[in-house]
């Protein structure tokens, strides 16, 4: 059961500045939706805002029936709905396995009784969740680094770890922020494959990217966002072809 | 002899500090350095349930415990928000709060006075009187609290304190209720400590707050960083270092009051040893593990 995000009249003010102002925009479940932008239009508030790492000082952010405002990002992650950042954020001293385990609900093992018990159900549990880790490591192709301390793996592959970490918290809405920067040429191909699998697999995706090419190419539905507001939405064709869009990026002719 | 029974008890009770503290500190990652705090409570609640009030060892012990995890509860709530160095200096606070409350809440703790009188233990009718057995007694605690602790730091939960260590923001992301975590961090620290001090006072017969200085909590501190942090068997190790050592020095005959001023300078000495040398502490594990060859996207096409 996939639900929609549906956001209405979101703004966010730091002191007199609007970083974001009357946002309005619906993801559909199952399609993978863009939001692009100049740098400083607000892009990452928007996505601080949808996962509760900020308030909203107006709007209102609905998921299905929830409305997430005003939720903490813990409860709005056990709401299936996940993330990655902009800055790679894994754990870097905990082993690649672990990271993303870590992202697999044990609520057993996180019990402290039931740490202190192990009963069955805790070691079951806990097989499940290791197996299930190594299964979304070979998608995303590091299950050889699996042992390995995150720290020590290339930015690329940090990037994918968090991917990874995010499914395993079986998170039907994923928002990945800049996927691609960073990455070469051929980490590239494995994130943009990686993320039409994850559509394919029915999840929703909305995502941050400068990576015009990747954005054209994988998203069903765009916004553009400058100065905090939205300055248009529509198809990939749609939004290359709109003046507004092209004088955000590229200034006044 | 006794000597030796007196290291190993004394190990003992630093052994189980340093652990508990290690969860705190070292999974967990918060800067706590007010453990001796904890670990005061514990003896003092013990110390006067058993005198005043005749209470039975193990009800004492169980109690004591609680009160000092019920005060991790009291200083790990409240700074929730506080991360590196402030939380160091709210916890520091928090030492110096409950060592003045020794020193002079007097109806209750007898102030400078002190507690004494305490008895020996006694437990299913045997008396833990003798030094060796009391030995035992303590070696009984060590091993409930390196159980106990494995499991805890070797389950999903301790995963989490980990994972609020490495990055709290993400850990959040992934939906863990990471004010939980810290707050429950701080309560097991709190109630392990708690039975160190119930061990020490039943094991010195009398205490006053001068046991339970700001030095304290530092020794502490320097154990579980010496040992290194994030490591049980580095927590054990530290420990019994740090209260073996000191005590080695009466073997090369120097006065006592030269003796007693060297310790401070040896531990001071030691940490910055271990830090320079190597930072992740005597038994921590490191982080860059030598790795074969280059990790890259070319070497894993290479290698398939």
């Amino acid at each position: 059961m996939v639900d929609v995000l549906e956001v209405k009249s979101l703004g966010k003010s730091f002191g007199g500045l609007k970083a974001v102002n009357d946002f309005s925009f619906r993801v559909e479940p199952q399609t993978v939706t863009a939001i692009i932008g100049p740098n400083g239009a607000g892009k990452t508030t928007v996505f601080n805002l949808l996962t509760g790492f900020l308030r909203p000082t107006s709007g209102h952010i609905w998921y299905g029936k929830t409305l997430l405002n005003g939720l903490s990002p813990f409860r709005i992650a056990q709401l299936k709905i996940a993330r990655t950042f902009q800055i790679i954020r894994t754990f870097p001293g905990l082993t690649v396995l672990d990271n993303v385990v870590l992202g697999c609900l044990n609520s057993k093992g996180e019990n402290i009784f039931g740490a202190l018990l192990r009963t069955k159900g805790v070691r079951r549990e806990e097989e499940a969740s290791r197996e299930k880790a190594v299964r979304l490591l070979e998608l995303v192709g590091l299950s050889k680094y699996k042992d390995q301390y995150a720290i020590n793996l290339g930015y690329g592959q940090q990037k994918l770890v968090e991917v990874a970490r995010a499914l395993a918290t079986d998170a039907e809405l994923l928002l990945l922020d800049e996927p691609m920067a960073g990455l070469s040429a051929d980490m590239s191909i494995v994130m943009v494959n990686l993320i039409r699998n994850v559509q394919k697999s029915g999840k929703t995706i909305l995502f941050i990217e400068h990576n015009m090419q990747v954005v054209m190419d994988i998203s069903d539905w765009i916004f553009v966002l400058s100065y905090g507001q939205e300055i248009a939405r529509g198809t990939s064709a749609e939004v290359q072809n709109n003046d507004r869009v092209i004088e955000a990026y590229l200034g006044r002719r | 002899m006794d000597v030796i029974f007196h290291l190993l008890i004394m190990s003992g009770i630093y052994i189980i500090l340093a652990l508990s503290l290690n969860l705190v500190l070292g999974y967990a990652g918060l800067f706590s350095v007010g453990h001796g705090a904890f670990y005061g409570i514990g003896a003092y609640t013990g110390a006067i349930l058993v005198t005043r009030f005749s209470f039975p060892f193990w009800g004492e012990l169980l109690a004591a415990a609680c009160i000092a995890g019920f005060f991790g509860f009291v200083i790990g709530f409240p700074t929730l928000r506080l991360r590196g160095d402030y939380l160091a200096l709210a916890t520091f606070g928090f030492a110096v709060i409950i060592y003045s409350t020794f020193v002079n809440w007097i109806e209750l703790t007898r102030g400078p006075l002190g507690i004494r009188g305490i008895p020996e233990v006694q437990f299913l009718s045997i008396q833990f009187k003798s030094l060796w057995s009391y030995t035992i007694l303590v070696g009984f605690f060590v091993l409930i609290t390196i159980f106990s602790l494995r499991r805890i730091t070797h389950s999903a939960f301790g995963k989490v304190l980990e994972a609020i260590r490495e990055d709290d923001l993400a850990a959040m992301a992934i939906g863990k209720n990471i004010a939980k975590f810290k707050v429950l961090a701080f309560i097991i620290g709190a109630f392990f400590a708690g039975i160190a001090g119930v061990l020490y006072a039943h094991y010195v017969t009398f205490i006053d707050p001068s046991s339970f200085v700001l030095q304290e909590s530092f020794l502490i501190f320097s154990m579980v960083i010496f040992g290194g942090m994030g490591s049980i068997r580095g927590s054990i190790v530290g420990a019994a270092i740090l209260v073996i050592l000191p005590e080695a020095l009466r073997f090369l005959g120097l006065p006592s009051e030269i003796a007693a001023n060297l310790r401070q300078l040896i531990y001071g000495a030691l940490i910055v040893f271990i830090i320079n040398w190597r930072p992740e502490g005597l038994l921590g594990k490191s982080k860059d593990i030598k790795i074969e060859g280059p990790i890259s996207l070319e070497s894993k096409v290479n290698a398939n």
